[in-house]
């Protein structure tokens, strides 16, 4: 077979493309908070939900969030997976948890780490708190909280968070 | 054909950089401001549809994102496409053709300021022969321009007049990006970008939002007493290997005029999704516009978001037909490379 005839599978062409990421006015607001320690939800003027992180509209209702809820770092996990499988440039060794964390008074949840706590212990429902990194090391990150870790209430029944229209 | 009608158009201001605010935080305000003018909400809509490019906001399923600025709940239909929002609004003709859907809402968003628009539009031409070579979007324009001067299609006076009218132009435009007046002198004092193309023959990086609303015979009057009518409406595309193509004239163009029964219609007023100085007096020569006021907004010279571009020059035409007493306006919008792809609106007011 000559050069010429030798199928070519593939041929490659990089893209490498550079962008100013802008996170939005909303999202500025909430992280400016979260560099000073402090969670402070969004909600909507319509129907009343309160997103944490915000992204700066109410997606039910198309509108603005421009009511700023204050909230404490307690809440409650709403799903978690064990993670088994290293993902490459993840320093965090596997077997770990993942979980969607509900915070009090916030009507969507956010993923986040669960530790200080044996895996087979850890269950849908549980009372959890966020660990935050030594003060001198805030930014403007979620990665602020290292961690949530379980704390001493009675579990909650994450039926009753489903989020009623007012 | 069902009767359509524009009832509502409403345009963000265009901004060199929008900075901190994000793509949904530029759309709220241009769909609310277009249900409060016509004094309904999203429950009043049938079918939604975007345009928007994923590669502008360098985020997959970017435009998902965009969703976050319109009332969902309860579920509505909605699609997107990933072209100028003018395209959005051919889509939404359809469904309404189609029955589907007795009202629209199309909305278009675009920030060119966060990353390389230069480098981005390359990415729209053939993967293995063309985008490779990273062809920039003024380059490829002024291989079109060069050929329209050799051609004597076009003169370069006309280039010049482009640009100064365009920013005379712009005081109709209370959205404009560019506003300032310029003569000979500063035009020629500017340095080439792609010869025979300098900066001012190119339109400015933009970052906005348009929305509009069209409705069904039987809707429009609901929402309006002044509906202007869409009485056509074609779209054709040419190959995308620029060698194949005659940049020097447009068959498409021309075969969606006779499509659309241009030659008979005395035009009072156009807009034209004309991003570079040569490609105006071009399409006027085309469409048969010498002596139609063309581009009274100003046009892309002043102010070109892109995915939003070609829907303002449909929403600028309706305007205009709302706000004076004209009857018919023709608006044109265009994608790719060397106006590869074109739409022609023909609109109506009712006398």
């Amino acid at each position: 077979m000559s050069a010429e005839d030798t199928p070519k599978d593939y041929s490659e062409s990089p893209i490498n493309l550079e962008y100013f990421y802008t996170a939005g006015s909303a999202t500025t607001r909430f992280l400016n908070q979260v560099k000073e320690g402090n969670i402070v939800g969004q909600g909507c003027p319509k129907c009343k939900a309160v997103y944490v992180p915000p992204r700066g509209s109410c997606p039910r209702c198309g509108v603005a969030t421009d009511i700023e809820v204050p909230l404490t770092d307690k809440g409650c996990i709403e799903s978690f997976t064990v993670v088994h499988i290293p993902i490459p440039g993840n320093p965090i060794v596997p077997p770990y948890v993942c979980a969607m964390i509900r915070l009090d008074g916030a009507n969507i949840s956010f993923l986040h780490l669960i530790q200080d706590v044996e895996i087979e212990n850890i269950r849908i429902g549980m009372r959890i708190q966020a660990v935050w990194k030594p003060k001198e090391e805030w930014t403007h990150s979620l990665e602020n909280i290292k961690w949530f870790a379980p704390i001493d209430e009675p579990d909650v029944d994450v039926a009753t968070l489903r989020f009623e229209e007012s | 054909m069902k009767r359509v009608a524009i009832v509502g158009y409403a345009q963000h201001p265009i901004l060199k950089n929008a900075g901190a605010l994000n793509e949904v935080e530029l759309i709220m305000p241009v769909v609310h401001q277009l249900f409060n003018d016509l004094g309904i909400s999203q429950q009043d809509i049938d079918f939604t549809c975007s345009g928007s490019c994923d590669y502008l906001q360098g985020a997959a399923f970017a435009f998902v994102e965009g969703l976050s600025a319109i009332q969902t709940n309860p579920p509505i239909k909605e699609s997107h496409v990933e072209m100028d929002a003018a395209w959005a609004m051919y889509e939404s003709m359809l469904k309404i053709q189609m029955g589907d859907a007795e009202t629209a809402l199309i909305y278009g968003f675009g920030k060119s300021s966060p990353g390389d628009l230069d480098a981005i539009i390359s990415l729209q031409m053939d993967p293995y022969y063309i985008s490779p070579l990273w062809p920039d979007r003024v380059s490829l324009a002024a291989l079109q321009a060069r050929v329209l001067l050799d051609q004597n299609v076009i003169t370069s006076e006309q280039m010049l007049a482009s640009v100064i009218e365009a920013r005379a132009n712009s005081k109709n435009n209370k959205n404009a990006l560019i506003t300032d007046l310029i003569d000979e002198s500063v035009y020629l004092k500017n340095a080439m970008v792609s010869s025979p193309l300098n900066k001012l023959d190119c339109p400015p990086i933009s970052d906005g939002s348009s929305a509009m609303i069209i409705a069904s015979e039987e809707k429009a009057y609901e929402f309006t007493d002044h509906p202007i009518w869409i009485e056509g409406i074609d779209h054709r595309i040419e190959s995308s290997n620029l060698g194949s193509r005659n940049l020097a004239t447009s068959n498409t163009l021309q075969a969606s005029m006779n499509q659309l029964n241009l030659k008979n219609i005395k035009f009072d007023v156009a807009e034209l999704h004309t991003q570079f100085s040569h490609e105006l007096p071009f399409l006027k020569s085309l469409l048969n516009l010498q002596d139609v006021p063309t581009n009274l907004s100003g046009g892309p010279l002043v102010g070109n978001v892109m995915m939003c571009a070609g829907l303002d020059a449909i929403g600028k035409t309706y305007e205009s037909l709302k706000d004076n007493q004209f009857t018919h306006g023709l608006a044109h919008a265009t994608s790719g490379p060397c106006l590869q792809h074109n739409m022609l609106v023909h609109l109506e007011a009712q006398k």
